[in-house]
């Protein structure tokens, strides 16, 4: 897991890192469902791996999809 | 400078997360003695309802529910306001990729048993885990999928809206009646019925079949504004 959020941090490419930050919600909700918390689990999966991956994959797309030299701290994302 | 600055505000800030977090062990209780012992005893002797979760979520602190599904409703309608620049051509949606054969028969079939799932998960709200807000997210996920496969599958704006406004409708009045009839909004005015039962909890499964409705159409209208936004 803290692989995957250091691994969406450096990447340059906002797809790859859009993914790795998928990647982390999906361990995340396997690992509520392990500490019995089912509820939270099941919308961890849905909104976290599902809906917030869509969303930011269709604002790369809009928008453009590899970071610059010139703004390395900030994502274009267009929210 | 501000390096070396943004550094010590993040040092600062971790000393202190880090001193919260020791200072609780991990799976202790801390909460010793509240409102939990109520919760536990009253959602499944007095309301006949199985999962905890969803007695709290909606008939103990079902305002707060409401309240979450305004939040909900403004900003899709926010964001559909700032992205709807009007209608586009059939067959214009700029999807990632081209779907292939494979694809598109694929979502097909996969299509209606996301529906089913999203279904189940909110019908069965007060007996599994799960609920209204995750049924609507997944019913959501499956229009989704059939969005980005077929280039001309259309979703009606006036359908969705209708559904929506009916399901908040059907909240709020629910939550009125309960008021003119026990003399607090959401009172549980219905039968309760036998613990574990699909017809349980009261009022319960009704308000989550009417939250996973509006959930469903508000984030299927959300992914359909995006998709179409065109610059």
């Amino acid at each position: 897991m803290t692989g995957a959020a250091v691994y969406s941090v450096v990447q340059r490419d906002l797809l790859y890192a859009v993914i790795g930050t998928g990647v982390i919600s999906l361990i995340l909700s396997i690992l509520f469902l392990f500490l019995q918390a089912p509820d939270v689990a099941l919308t961890e999966a849905a909104i976290g791996v599902a809906l917030t991956t869509i969303i930011f994959i269709i604002t790369i797309r809009n928008t453009v999809r590899y970071e610059e030299d010139s703004n390395r701290h900030s994502k274009p994302a267009s929210k | 400078m501000k390096k070396i600055l943004v550094l010590s505000l993040l040092a600062v800030f971790g000393v202190y997360l880090a001193e919260v977090l020791f200072k609780i062990d991990f799976g202790h209780q801390f909460f010793l003695n509240g409102v939990k012992d109520f919760y536990l005893t009253a959602s499944p002797d007095k309301l006949k309802v199985a999962n905890v979760v969803t007695s709290i979520v909606v008939n103990f602190r079902g305002f707060d529910t409401l309240g979450e599904v305004t939040v909900l409703f403004l900003a899709t309608t926010a964001m559909s306001s700032i992205l709807y620049k009007g209608r586009h051509k059939l067959g214009e949606r700029a999807v990632l990729f081209s779907s292939s054969r494979i694809v598109m028969t694929g979502s097909k079939l996969l299509f209606p048993a996301i529906i089913l799932l999203g279904v189940y998960v909110f019908v069965h709200g007060h007996l599994t885990p799960g609920g209204g807000f995750q049924g609507g997210v997944i019913i959501a996920t499956g229009f989704l999928l059939m969005l980005l496969s077929y280039q001309d599958y259309q979703v009606s704006h006036v359908v969705l809206s209708v559904v929506e406004s009916l399901a908040g409708i059907t909240f709020a009045s629910i939550g009125l009646i309960g008021l003119l009839n026990g003399g607090t909004f959401l009172h549980n005015f219905l039968h309760t019925g036998v613990l574990n039962n699909l017809l349980s909890g009261g009022v319960i499964p009704i308000i989550y079949i009417a939250v996973g409705f509006k959930v469903g159409a508000e984030l299927t209208g959300l992914i359909y504004t995006a998709l179409n936004e065109k610059d």
